[in-house]
Parts: structure tokens; sequence; C-alpha cells
């Protein structure tokens, strides 16, 4: 040191400063740019989703005349036995006909006929078996397009030439022909709400799986809020500090962290190979994403139990009350807001798990809408999985569509959470 | 009777033991000067009847009806004189009786098999009239009892309370059941599976392929069970979602709790963490649809092959799925790192950056570990990212661009759909589960504990 005169000294620690301060920039510089990645990838996520999903909430209508010819039904009177062998695509078939006439090869009528969806028929017979007048009688109707005409025609806003696709020239053509003429309109897909799930991508719908998820849920919520307020009550208020308790605290912690696929093998040696509870079930998926959501449950509120100031307990315990009821009449109501809060984000978790309902039979192809908790049934972020894997062109933007509805639920749900803690916060 | 019936009289019982005990309790203090000289309040006598008149019931009815099942099938099967002796033959006897019974089976049957349905009837009947007329007695006896003891010297309060501490530790021994669950289902399964593979087999093999064969002269027909290439692709992906998550999640904490204004910290954070609350299966479809496909571009244009389901991909989007986990859990004990030690380092003239390389994160560094391996434990046991596009080829390799699988989709693909669990392919499945179970147990020990000592100090 001594050697060092004070310039020389200053002369160093000027040559280092500005290394030094380069350094800093560098080091604010990956912080700003880790920030800007994590943004980045939320607003790349969500704009990818949108952008594939948004048009799924429209969905190409074609306008046809549509004749209940008992001739070509092949009934006479509107009864249910007769409605179930009746030739509804026929009916379909013939009101193609009639608004294409210069069609006459075989291979042109199929195509021709591959422009309504499958799904067609059905609705023509429920229309039937309501208004049986109708017999007999023509009416114009709306019917949903093929997908691949969806595909066609939603790609045809985005690009003059459009992408073909499974579409042939002459589809196109014809579809082009309707589009003119006002008969094909994009409308709002009602059908994406109302139906359950189906291998024609423009008849499959969400509600089934909205349905199930919300069994799935109540059963869940039911179960997991009441006993994970009990155990935190117990941990905090109650637990004498010895070995059981140690291991109770230890086991939360790390049911916390255990994978979630293993609740799912948990579901299925017990709940279903031991215990035969039904596969596929609401009462089984909610089962297992309780025991899931009870870790988090539990020690959120804990930590709304621990908020409570000690001097609520002291001055009802110096009424006279015994501890449960300090707990009981006092904490726990003031304890609650917390313990909602929890809940919520909780069943937000519980909401988008996918994988241990693979393992208890949730992935069943299930169109009907449940009824009950131990109907089959399927849930949400499920359906998306088997969306997924679809491939039809048309299914990605269901997909994106379904993981729309998803997020919105969730959003919402977090939202609540929230909001929830900030208006009920207390501060003592 | 039928289950939701009885449960419903039940509880209307529950509900008449409530309000009889509560007026008995007013009435047998009359004589004595009012409800002053109660004991407890009537509220508490009112419950007291309700708990003896409700928990013995149900605890009663719960063990019936998880056990009256296997006892029916037992008595059904023990009348059987030549039944077969496998498992899975019984259980094909077992479902034909059973679907003989509901009216489900169309066709010729033996009289034996008619005669056991016939069997499985009438227990069933007789099972479900013991059922009620047990429990009902049960519950109208224990409640009458109770009743009759009720006199304003009775202590209610205090027995009710001992009851609800006793029902509060049971629910919070969930946790304990619930592990205990676990490590008994998927233990016992994976001893069965390692009956029929080697353990060594299974930890060291290097080829996997469970299938099964039909005929034993079939192409192929062996199974083989060696997990080491599952292992590697678990422990690649993995590795590829720490690469991304660790660096960016610690450096967006280090610079929210060290840098960001109020304003940047009131934006980013939350927005950050909304990545947390994206379902996994979203992350995955967007994997599969729009990272995998770009991967194989990016990779292509510099004149590499990729596949189209890569390791690459699936460890991108799950290292942006941890982000905010990192993130929150570093930013946790960066901020736990008392000021003290920041003015110190600052005050000899240290530049921020300098405070926080050789200060801030030395200091933090056990917390920061601690949640890295949580993190780790976390993409091993991720599932959905990886089922959607990481592949289903048991790839020994390196390279991140080949497809790999991993241990968790292994999983799912042998569990998905129906079959019958005696055979080692969906057995393995089992001892994949025990495998993860067992090393993010492990793994999420020693993160909680480095966790949990390190903020000690502090305190």
């Amino acid at each position: 040191m001594t050697d060092l005169t004070q310039t020389q000294v200053r002369e160093r620690i000027a040559a280092r400063l500005a290394s030094r301060h380069r350094k800093e920039k560098i080091f604010r510089g990956f912080g700003i740019a880790s920030i800007a990645f994590g943004v980045l990838a939320v607003l790349v996520l969500f704009t990818d989703i949108i952008s594939k999903g948004s048009s799924a909430f429209v969905q190409t209508d074609i306008q046809l005349q549509v004749t209940y010819d008992p001739a070509t039904l092949g009934i006479e009177t509107v009864d249910e036995e007769s409605l179930a062998w009746a030739n509804f695509d026929a009916v379909i078939r013939s009101a193609l006909r009639e608004r294409f006439p210069d069609v006459t090869s075989r291979r042109d009528k199929r195509e021709l006929y591959s422009l309504v969806s499958n799904g067609a028929g059905f609705e023509l017979r429920e229309r039937l078996q309501e208004n049986p007048d109708l017999l007999g009688k023509t009416e114009t109707l709306w019917f949903n397009a093929d997908d691949d005409v969806d595909t066609y025609v939603k790609s045809l806003s985005k690009s003059k030439d459009g992408f073909l696709g499974r579409t042939s020239e002459q589809k196109a053509q014809w579809i082009l022909a309707l589009r003119e003429s006002g008969e094909l309109e994009k409308r709002f897909n009602t059908t994406f709400f109302t139906n359950g799930d189906s291998r024609e991508p423009e008849q499959a719908g969400i509600r089934a799986a909205l349905v199930g998820s919300l069994f799935t849920l109540l059963v869940t919520l039911t179960l997991s809020f009441p006993i994970g307020v009990a155990a935190a009550i117990y941990l905090e208020e109650f637990a004498p500090k010895n070995r059981w308790t140690d291991l109770i605290e230890v086991n939360i912690n790390n049911l916390a962290a255990v994978p979630s696929i293993v609740f799912g093998l948990l579901g299925l040696a017990i709940f279903i190979n031991f215990f035969e509870l039904p596969r596929s079930a609401p009462l089984v998926g909610g089962l297992v994403l309780t025991l899931m959501t009870l870790p988090t449950i539990i020690i959120s509120s804990r930590a709304s139990l621990k908020s409570v100031p000690p001097s609520i307990r002291e001055a009802a315990m110096g009424m006279g009350a015994s501890r449960m009821q300090v707990v009981l009449h006092h904490v726990l109501p003031l304890a609650m807001p917390g313990m909602l809060t929890g809940a919520i984000i909780g069943m937000a978790q519980a909401l988008g798990e996918t994988a241990p309902l693979l393992m208890i039979g949730m992935v069943a192809f299930i169109v009907d809408v449940p009824h009950g908790i131990t109907d089959p049934s399927t849930v949400l972020p499920v359906q998306i999985f088997l969306w997924a894997d679809s491939p039809e062109r048309a299914f990605v933007e269901r997909t994106s569509a379904a993981i729309m509805v998803l997020l919105a639920v969730l959003i919402t749900m977090n939202t609540c959470a929230v909001w929830l803690r900030k208006k009920l916060e207390r501060r003592w | 009777m039928q289950t939701p019936t009885l449960f419903a009289l039940l509880l209307l019982l529950v509900l008449v033991a409530y309000g009889t005990g509560f007026s008995r309790a007013i009435a047998a203090a009359r004589s004595r000067g009012g409800v002053r000289s109660l004991a407890s309040l009537p509220t508490y006598y009112g419950v007291h009847t309700a708990l003896w008149c409700g928990l013995p019931a149900l605890i009663i009815l719960g063990f019936w009806l998880v056990f009256d099942d296997a006892i029916i099938r037992a008595l059904v099967l023990g009348g059987i004189a030549d039944k077969p002796d496998s498992i899975s033959g019984q259980n094909l006897l077992y479902a034909q009786i059973q679907n003989l019974a509901a009216g489900n089976l169309i066709g010729d049957t033996s009289p034996q098999i008619r005669a056991a349905a016939d069997h499985l009837l009438s227990l069933r009947e007789r099972g479900q009239w013991m059922q009620t007329a047990i429990t009902l007695i049960l519950a109208a006896g224990l409640a009458a009892y109770t009743l009759l003891r009720i006199s304003p010297d009775m202590r209610a309060r205090e027995k009710v309370e001992k009851v609800l501490r006793v029902i509060l530790l049971v629910c919070a021994s969930a946790a304990i059941f619930t592990t205990v669950g676990i490590l008994m289902s998927v233990l016992f399964e994976s001893l069965r599976f390692f009956q029929s593979v080697p353990v060594t087999e299974f930890l060291f093999g290097l080829h996997w392929s469970p299938q099964m064969a039909l005929r034993s002269d079939q192409v192929g027909s062996s199974g083989a069970f060696g997990a080491v290439p599952l292992f590697t692709g678990t422990l690649m992906v993995s590795a590829i979602a720490m690469f991304v998550a660790v660096p960016v999640g610690l450096m967006s904490a280090i610079y929210l709790a060290e840098y960001a204004g109020k304003k940047v910290r009131a934006f980013a954070k939350p927005l950050i963490e909304i990545l947390a609350g994206v379902p996994t299966v979203v992350y995955g479809f967007f994997a599969a649809l729009t990272v995998a496909p770009f991967v194989r571009e990016v990779a292509q244009s510099v004149g590499l092959e990729a596949s189209s389901e890569s390791a690459l991909a699936a460890g991108l989007v799950m290292g942006v799925m941890i982000i905010p986990f990192v993130s929150s859990l570093s930013d946790d004990v960066i901020n736990a790192v008392p000021q003290s030690l920041r003015d110190g380092a600052l005050g000899l003239g240290s530049t921020k950056s300098e405070t926080v390389r050789k200060v801030v994160i030395p200091a933090a560094l056990p917390g920061i570990v601690g949640g890295v391996l949580l993190a780790v434990s976390r993409a091993i046991g991720e599932t959905m990212i990886v089922v959607m596009a990481a592949g289903l080829a048991a790839n020994l390799t390196a390279n991140p661009l080949e497809s790999v699988t991993t241990v968790t989709v292994q999983i799912v693909t042998l569990l998905v759909g129906d079959q019958e669990f005696d055979s080692p392919k969906t057995l393995a499945a089992f001892a994949l589960g025990l495998m993860l179970f067992i090393s993010t147990l492990i793994l999420n020990f020693i993160a909680l504990h480095v966790v949990k000592k390190y903020r000690e100090q502090y305190d």
C-alpha cells in the first residue's frame, strides 16, 4: 500500500471504474432482458391461443330449403318409432340437389352432400319431434357446414384464394356461389357451447366437459375445504408439539410438491381398483383432486389463521371462553376471508389439472352431458387434450377456443381471489 | 332402502336429536331454576345428542359401503363349486354374474351362473335391509341413550369439544393417510411387477419397449423393461427446462427485488405470475403446435435434422412454465436478506450489481438452491407438456432435437385405456410411479430442509 502514491490509487480506481460501471449496466440489462422474456412469453402464449382460437366462435352455416316429405323420410306419422327409422339425411340431400340441379354424376353428388355437416339430419329430427305438424311442409333453415367447408370459408377472409385442404375446386365454386347469394354465412357458433364432444369438428362442443368440470369441482370443494380448514385449525390452534404433528407437518409440505400424476396412480389403485368406484366419474376425479389440493388449502388456511392477532384470542379467553369457543366464534370468522381466497386458488389449480384425471379414465369419448357425480364424464382440460390430438385442422381452432374458455374461467377465479383479498384484508 | 334415502333419513334423525337434546336440557333445568343452572349452554346438549346419534351410524355406514361389495363377491364366488383359479378368470366370472343380475346379459347362460346371479341379488337385497336396519337402530338407540342421560350437571360442552378435537385431528391426519395411500398403491403393484421383471433389469436395462406378446412366437414378443432411456429422457427435458427457468427466473427476481421501481414491480410481477396459473395442458398444446414446428424450422434452416416432437421444444416450454416458480421463491429469499448487509456493501463503495453478486446472492444461496431443487422436482414430475410435445419413442440419445420419452409420459401411455392389472405392461407404470415418487420426495425433502434452515437464520 505504502508504495502507491495517492495519485496512483486514484488513477487505478478511475481506470477500473469504467469497467465496473459497464458491468453494472450489463447486469442490469440481463435483469431487464429476463423480465422482458417472461412478459414476452405471456404475450406470445396468449396471442397464439387467441389468434388460433377466436375463429372458432363463428361457424359457417348454409341455408337450405328442406321439405319434410313423408315419402323421402319413409314415414307416415310422427311418432317415436318412425322417427327413429326416418331418413332425415335424404331430406338434406334432396334439398342440396334442388339447390344445385345441374349436379348429376355420382361422384359430384357425393361431393355436394358433404357440404353440410353430418349432424344436420339429427337437427331435423329434433325439430320434427318438437313440431309434428311440420310433416309434409317446407321450411328454410340454417345448417352447420362441414368442417372442411368451414375451414375453407374462414381462410378465404385471410387470403384471396383460401386454404383448400380437403375441399375440391368444384366444391369451392359451390361455396362461393352460396356465399354470393347469401345462403352461406358465418354466424355465432352456438353449437360450441351447447353440444358435447363429437368426432365431427363442426358438431363438437364443450358443454359436457364444462358440466363435468363443474361436478368434479363441486366434489373437490365440498371435501377439501372443510377438511383443509379443520386440519389447519388443528395444526395452528390445538396441536401439541410432538412426533405426530411434526410428521403431519412434513407430510403436508411434501404432498404439496408431489407430482400430480402420482395422485392419479393413487386414485387408480385405491378408488377404482380397490373400492371399485365407477371409472370416468366426477366422484373419483373429485376425490383425487381433493387429495391434491388439500395441502394448498391447508397451507393458505394456516397462514390466514396465523395472521389473526393473539390479542383477539387473549380477549376471548379472558372472558372465559374455552379454546374451542375462542377458535370457532372469534378466530375462524376473522380468518375466513383468507381461507376463501386460498380455496379459490386451490380450485383454480384443480380446474386446470389434467394428468391425474387421465389415469382414472376421464379420457373416454363422452358425448352426453353428465347428470350426476357418478355419470361418466370428462373435464375441460382433458377435452382440450383429446382435441389437441385430433388430426382434423378444424379441431385446432376448437381446441384453442376451449383453452380460451378455460383461461377465462381461471383468470376470473384468480381475479376474484385477488379482489377478495384486497377487499377483506384487515390491518390490525 | 337406497343409500341416498338412508343418508337423508339419518340427517333428519340427527336434526331431531339436536332439537330434543336442546329442549330436554331446558326441561331438565326448569326444576332447578332455569337455564342458568345448566353446566353448559342448551345448544351443547343438543349437539352432544346429535353427535352421538350421527357419528357412530355414519362410521358404520361408511365401512359398510366400502366393504359390502367385496364381502358379497366373496360369498357369491364361494358358493360356486368349480370356479377358475386365476384372478382374471374369477373377475370374468363375477362380471358375468353381475351382468346377468343387472339384466344386461342376453344369450344362454349356464344354470350355475343363473343361480349365482340369484344369490347375488338376494344377498344385495338382504345387505341393503341390514344396512338400513343397523344404521337406523344404532342412530336412534344411541340418541335415546344420550337423551336419557341429560342432566343439568352434565358437562356437555366439554364432551362436545373433545369430539370436535378428535375430528380436527383426523382431518389433519388426512395428509398422512394420503402419503400412506400413495406409498401402498405404488409399492404393492411395483412389487408384483418386480416379480416378473428383475429390479436390476428395470434400473439398468437400456431398452424400453413395454409390449407384451399375445403369442410366444410373435415378432418382438418379449417386452423389454429397461428404464434407463426414460430416466435420461426425463433428465434431458428437465435439464433444458432448468436451463431456461433458472437464469431467467433468478435474474427477474433480482431485478424486481433490487432494481425495479414500484410501478414496474406492480406491473411485471403479476404478469409473470400469470404463467404459473396457466394449465399445463395449455402449455402442452402450445409446445406441440407452435414451439415444436418453430424449433424444427430453425434447426432445419441451420442444416440440422430435427424430429417433429423434440426434447428441446418440450424443455423450452416447461422452462417457461417454471419461471414464475423460480422467480417467486428467489424473490422471497432475496427479500429476506437483511437490508443492513446491502447497506454495508454499498457503504464500502460497491456498485449495486457487486452488492447483489457478492453479498446478496451468497447470503441467499441456500434458499435459492432449495427453490431450484423444488423446481427440478416439478420439472421431473410434469406430465402434460411432455406427453403432448416430447414423443413416445424411448431413444437413448443426447441430442435434444430428437424425440425422447419420459417417466411420466410412459405412465400415461401405459395406463390410459382399459386393461387388466396383472400384466407387467400395466404394472410397469406403477414401478415408474414409485421411482418418480421416491426421487421427487427426496428432492423435496432436501429442498424444504435447506429452505427452512436458511430462513431461520434471519428471523
